[in-house]
């Protein structure tokens, strides 16, 4: 392949991207004029700040694998990790009387190390993502379950602590608009992950080991090394998840999390992120969080059967996913 | 193509909508009921109940509940999308009722009015708690045992634990009742096995051999009542009269077959109704009860096919 071809072949990438976040996020403000039309409790303050607060913990989680997704891995023990993480921020806080800063601190290295395992499952023993990710799922439920005898941590003695995801910074300086903490991580979090992906060496090379591994591997570069560190790095955003569920529910539930992967995935692919690797936005992601979270409120504010919001929700996907694939048909 | 995929989409987004929407565009009373489940046949049994009160109320109900008991959030995520439609007033039933304070709050201050059901709600809020009243239902068991066993003799409670509501109220009703009315039947045993299918054959087996002149055994939850025919079946002694609570297949089989002599079912359909009924009235300013019983059904061998009881009984 010439130097040519690869340039007018990344411009024409670059160009699909653009598009698919324009597309994704035109579906987003779609839905929200169509629910606002239908319904004239959609639009309004506290409900929107309901979305948004529903968004958070799925958003954080698929912003996290997302990043796995693009090195054309993916990771299904990120929703029983979310919960071990939300388990041993109980331990630390609760049980051990630590301050609320270990608790965070528990947490977000609790996921950075399970994450760091998973990585070392699939670079250097050298076991499928699904297998070993499948296999870590079903080892962090049972110790969640394990660890807490199966009955829920409550952070009633942790005062404050209910404010990392309920309380609202925002909404002290403007009151009209009371967007919770949870809502501003989720961004905090989407705006670092996104310069990490473009802007640092870490975010270079997962793009390269989901396009073509092999080729980065040859140049010389530690390929396993890169792929656990970002494995971990994405652990670690998972144990934010825990934090804002811990907060959220004042507590760790224990037998909470399985499910919670697939609607995470769910919303990088809505995204527009590759499945197949060396693909995705950050930004998709995060506007695919929020088609979720503006589907599932807007259906449920519509009162539409729940039977028939899991069919609406499933169609949505695949037409997402459909029409990224038609669009690169054409671009191709 | 892109404006033109993206026409498409607006337009299949908008006729949902407005489909959606037409159901809901009328002057009637909105009660959703946020319940501990949805799929389950007893939800689905509470869930006609409700339906059939809307109905005669002339009244708009919705149920939804989350796929299962773990997922805390999903359902506040319910709840607070049902308070978002400004609501007559809500049932609801906690899957963890400290999460739940922050939006049942919201509720209190918009003067929605919540009416708990089933385990109901740990907290002041709700206005009244429509649920089966466990003391009056288990002493309809000590009625039925003393029945069955001919007025005399000695029995024996097998429980699924002595801290929970239900626990507590079930072995007190059924030992209070056989104390109060039946002097001739001795309680000489109050074990518990948390509800656990093993542990409560253990536990029955142990009673058997330390009373072998052991007329009846009460097991007061599925799990319990199911333990209890476990253990007399593998201990092999005859003529043991075993009542049970609650259904599932295991216990209705065990009722077919003869091996329980009956048991005690709540009723999930009338927890539905009240809770509708109880939330109509709330709404309307109209005084409710505290606590409203929603009934319960004795049912063996003779009734089990019943159109009434079947409609209460699941698997």
């Amino acid at each position: 392949m010439s130097v040519t071809e690869d340039k007018l072949a990344e411009r024409r990438a670059l160009r699909g991207a653009a598009q698919q976040k324009l597309l994704a996020f035109a579906s987003l403000i779609v839905l929200v004029i169509g629910f606002s039309l239908a319904s004239p409790n959609f639009f309004q303050v506290s409900n929107i700040m309901a979305i948004l607060q529903a968004a958070s913990v799925n958003g954080v989680l698929a912003v996290g694998v997302t990043l796995i997704i693009i090195t054309g891995g993916i990771d299904l023990s990120i929703g029983t990790l979310m919960t071990f993480c939300a388990v041993m921020t109980g331990v630390v806080l609760t049980w051990l009387g630590m301050p609320l800063i270990l608790g965070v601190v528990a947490s977000i290295a609790t996921g950075a190390l399970c994450g760091l395992i998973s990585g070392t499952f699939v670079a250097k023993m050298k076991i499928p993502p699904f297998i070993a990710t499948l296999g870590m799922m079903l080892i962090l439920k049972g110790l969640s379950l394990i660890v807490t005898g199966t009955k829920p941590i409550y952070f009633n003695d942790t005062p404050g602590f209910t404010l990392i995801s309920q309380g609202s910074l925002i909404g002290a300086i403007f009151p009209a608009f009371p967007v919770p903490n949870g809502v501003l991580i989720l961004f905090l979090v989407a705006g670092v992950t996104a310069w990490i992906l473009s802007r640092t060496v870490l975010g270079r090379y997962t793009f390269a080991l989901g396009s073509n591994e092999e080729a980065v591997r040859l140049s010389g570069v530690n390929t396993d090394a890169w792929k656990m560190a970002i494995y971990a790095l994405a652990g670690g955003i998972v144990g934010i998840a825990g934090l804002l569920i811990a907060s959220r529910l004042n507590s760790a539930q224990p037998a909470l999390g399985l499910g919670y992967e697939l609607e995470a995935i769910a919303a990088v692919v809505i995204g527009g992120t590759s499945l197949s690797g060396g693909r995705g936005t950050i930004l998709g992601t995060l506007i695919g969080a929020l088609i979720m979270s503006v589907l599932t409120n807007g259906l449920r504010v519509l009162s539409v059967a729940p039977e028939w919001q899991t069919v609406v929700t499933g169609a949505i996907i695949i037409i997402a996913v459909y029409a990224d694939q038609l669009r690169r048909r054409a671009a191709s | 193509m892109f404006t033109r995929r993206t026409l498409m989409g607006a337009v299949a987004a908008l006729s949902l909508a407005s489909m959606a929407g037409g159901a809901f565009a009328q002057d009637k009373m909105y009660i959703p009921l946020i319940s501990k489940g949805f799929q389950h046949q007893f939800w689905q049994a509470v869930k006609a109940g409700a339906d059939k009160a809307g109905q005669e109320l002339d009244v708009n109900v919705s149920f939804e509940g989350p796929d299962n008991e773990t997922q805390v959030d999903k359902q506040l995520d319910m709840l607070s999308a049902a308070l978002a439609n400004k609501p007559a007033a809500i049932g609801f039933a906690a899957l963890d009722s400290q999460a739940a304070i922050p939006l049942l709050k919201q509720a209190q201050e918009a003067n929605i009015p919540v009416i708990a059901f089933d385990s109901g709600v740990d907290s002041d809020i709700p206005l009244a708690t429509a649920a089966t009243d466990n003391v009056a239902a288990a002493a309809l068991a000590a009625d039925k045992m003393a029945e069955l066993i001919g007025g005399k003799g000695k029995v024996a409670v097998v429980a699924h634990d002595q801290t929970s509501r239900t626990g507590v109220d079930r072995r007190d009703g059924f030992v209070n009742r056989i104390k109060e009315a039946y002097p001739d039947i001795e309680v000489v045993a109050v074990e518990y096995g948390g509800g656990d299918h093993l542990k409560s054959t253990e536990i029955t087996k142990a009673l058997l051999t330390a009373h072998p002149d052991l007329n009846g055994i009460f097991g007061t939850n599925e799990g319990s009542a199911i333990g209890v025919v476990n253990g007399v079946r593998e201990a092999g002694t005859q003529g043991i009269t075993i009542v049970g609570y609650d259904s599932g297949k295991a216990q209705t089989d065990a009722i077919r077959d003869g091996l329980m002599a009956g048991a005690i079912t709540q009723n999930p359909v009338g927890i539905g109704y009240e809770t509708v009924k109880a939330a109509v009235a709330a709404a309307k300013g109209e005084p409710v009860e505290k606590t409203i019983d929603t009934g319960f059904y004795w049912y063996d061998k003779t009734n089990i096919d019943n159109p009434e009881i079947a409609a209460v009984l699941y698997d």
